[in-house]
């Protein structure tokens, strides 16, 4: 079991408030994972439910408990550190094995559960080393043990592949994702890398200066974004933003239109020039300076060969518009 | 860059400071070594005649020798223990934050500060003198009878004192070393259900075992020469309660004006000195690779 609520949560630091207020519900075996810019209070939401920092005032209920004022250890959720955490004098095994040890289990059990998640984890040939003797790779997976080993409610993961180079982060979000399909425990994952969040999350939390802007399934804060935050933040190159007549004509004070659709056509409504054009083999981004509009993202298949000062008419997709009031919310 | 030419130029430009260093430490010591097998005594200038072993074997024989060595080990050791776990303690009680931290770190580190004849002196005649001492007016103020430290226990007296004066050492490498522990690590024992007895024992002493290490070598070779504080309170006694192999020396070479066993003295604690310091090294030296 694996459902954790949080009512009213606020968090301040002396006079600075964190985490203004937030309400949030985690269903069992869920995967939700919290997005936001850099300082936004991720690493802070996820301590606070670890018990890591006191809260300000609120209410933090695990499986219907309320466990506000219970010490990390009894909350029974786990945790990975961005850094790992591993205990460096310590062998693997007996890294992986210090959570059971604690809890006062035998050395039989202890033995049986760690070589169980070992083989998981494909470590079973690293057991007698020492964390300084592992790659960054296997380092995370041994986090990720001491985590499992433990059979603990919820997974908390803060920013755990931010140390990983660009394949080997590829290779373990995919592990994690399986890891989360065989164990169908609740886990709790932060990041600020979206593609992250698009592909492993059932459920995304965007945060903004402590505040919830949506929560959502990857493909609901694609498709209806509640606000200009969210849809500007979810989406990879960033959604255009159009204000003024041509917003108007629209209807609406703002609005938004993905590079994705936006087509390249012979006479189409807009006309401009192409500023940069990155072509990455399957897809290429252009950057296009529309007469009267401004410069829009344009993302077309690879086989474009549109090049710098190249003339192009460009013809959005009618219905892929999103409109925003002046207040910046969605009018949908 | 280290081409054959580079090196060539670079041990010809230290070789200077080497050879001075070298010709420092090696004159005294084949001078000490020579001295040590004469005949050597400032009371009867009759010649020094070459004697072959036999400083050596009056020194060694003498039965205070067998107490200084005793009492040597038993003075750096007691000062090693106290030091290592005060500081230890202290360390912990430091690195938590409250009120007027700045002032009271200085304040701990204070003891090093004060020289050593000074602060024995103030602890003799302040603190353990059974009729002035602070020690002695509490034990009759509460109705005992007070403690003769220098009488009773001159070396325990002597053991507390260098330790007081060590502690700050201690506490001050110790306290470096846990605050490079890192935050996560206690943070990720705490959710893995450590009490802190727990995380004590698991992560932070751990941690603290290369610091430790460099505490014990350290100290141990300032410790094996201690000698003013023995000099302004005990003189060594009584009889040989408190004599220490250093004090010894002193007492042979400039007590008995005999310069010849004195050196022998010497030669022995140099030689004591080293398989006490290879000994250490081959016990917990291993901590500090890696
Ligand atoms: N112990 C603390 N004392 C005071 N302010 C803090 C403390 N910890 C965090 N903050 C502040 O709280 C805000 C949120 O920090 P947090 O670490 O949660 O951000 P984050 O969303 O995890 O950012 P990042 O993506 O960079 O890790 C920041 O502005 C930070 O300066
Ligand atoms: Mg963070």
């Amino acid at each position: 079991m694996g459902k954790i609520t949080l009512k009213n949560v606020k968090k301040a630091f002396g006079d600075v408030s964190v985490i203004p207020d937030i309400n949030l519900q985690i269903e069992n075996g869920e995967f939700v994972v919290f997005v936001g810019p850099s300082g936004c209070g991720k690493s802070t939401l996820l301590r606070l439910i670890a018990g890591l920092e006191d809260v300000t005032s609120g209410l933090i209920e695990i499986d219907g408990k309320d466990a506000t004022h219970l010490p990390p250890a009894k909350r029974g959720l786990a945790m990975v550190f961005q850094s790992y955490a591993l205990y460096p004098h310590m062998s693997v095994r007996k890294n992986i094995a210090f959570p059971l040890k604690m809890a006062g289990m035998s050395e039989a059990e202890q033995t049986s559960r760690v070589e169980r998640a070992a083989k998981v984890l494909n470590l079973t040939n690293y057991l007698d080393r020492r964390p300084g003797q592992l790659s960054g790779g296997q380092r995370q997976r041994v986090a990720i043990g001491r985590a499992i080993v433990r059979e603990p409610a919820a997974f908390l993961f803060d920013e755990p592949l931010s140390n990983l180079d660009a394949a080997l982060r590829v290779g373990m979000r995919q592990e994690i994702t399986e890891l989360h399909q065989t164990l169908k425990t609740t886990m709790i994952y932060v990041t600020h890398d979206q593609v992250e969040a698009m592909t492993m999350a059932d459920k995304i939390v965007v945060l903004n200066a402590g505040n919830i802007e949506q929560v959502g399934s990857p493909l609901e804060l694609y498709r209806s974004p509640v606000n200009l935050f969210v849809a500007g933040f979810i989406g990879s190159p960033k959604m255009n933003f159009v204000e003024g007549t041509e917003a108007a004509k629209h209807g609406g004070a703002t609005i938004g239109i993905r590079p994705e659709h936006i087509d390249i056509v012979e006479g189409g409504p807009w006309t401009g020039t192409v500023g940069l054009s990155e072509h990455l083999g399957s897809d290429t981004f252009l950057k296009v300076q529309v007469d009267g509009i401004g410069t829009l993202n344009v993302r077309a298949s690879g086989e474009v060969g549109r090049h710098h000062g190249d003339r192009v008419s460009l013809a959005p997709q009618a219905d892929k518009f999103h409109r925003f009031n002046k207040d910046g919310r969605s009018m949908k | 860059m280290a081409t054959k030419a580079s090196r060539t130029a670079a041990r010809l430009m230290i070789s200077p400071a080497v050879i001075l260093l070298f010709a420092w430490m090696i004159v005294p010591l084949v001078l000490t070594l020579y001295f040590s097998f004469l005949r050597y005594n400032l009371l009867t200038p009759s010649g020094n005649p070459f004697v072959g072993f036999e400083n050596y074997y009056w020194f060694l024989t003498d039965p205070s020798f067998t107490a200084a060595a005793v009492n040597t080990l038993l003075l750096v050791g007691g000062v090693l223990l106290i030091t290592v776990i005060g500081g230890i303690l202290f360390a912990l009680l430091l690195d938590r934050p409250m009120f007027g931290q700045g002032i009271i770190r200085i304040m701990v580190i204070a003891p090093f500060f004060v020289m050593p004849t000074v602060s024995a002196l103030v602890w003799k005649n302040m603190f353990m003198n059974p009729v002035n001492g602070i020690f002695g007016r509490i034990a009759t103020g509460l109705g005992f009878e007070p403690i003769d430290f220098f009488g009773n226990m001159p070396l325990g007296a002597i053991t507390i004192i260098v330790a007081w004066q060590w502690l700050p050492f201690a506490t001050l490498i110790l306290l470096t070393a846990l605050q490079s522990l890192d935050q996560e690590q206690l943070e990720a024992s705490e959710m893995d259900g450590a009490n802190w007895l727990n995380r004590f024992w698991y992560i932070m002493l751990p941690h603290l075992a290369r610091a430790i290490t460099v505490v014990i070598l350290i100290q141990t070779i300032f410790l094996l020469s201690v000698f003013a504080e023995i000099l302004v309170t005990t003189n060594g006694g009584p009889g040989t309660a408190s004599t220490t192999l250093t004090y010894l020396v002193y007492v042979a070479s400039l007590l008995q004006y005999d310069v010849g066993m004195g050196s022998a003295g010497g030669v022995v604690a140099v030689v004591l000195a080293n398989i006490v310091a290879i000994f250490l090294m081959r016990m917990i030296g291993k901590n500090l690779d890696a």
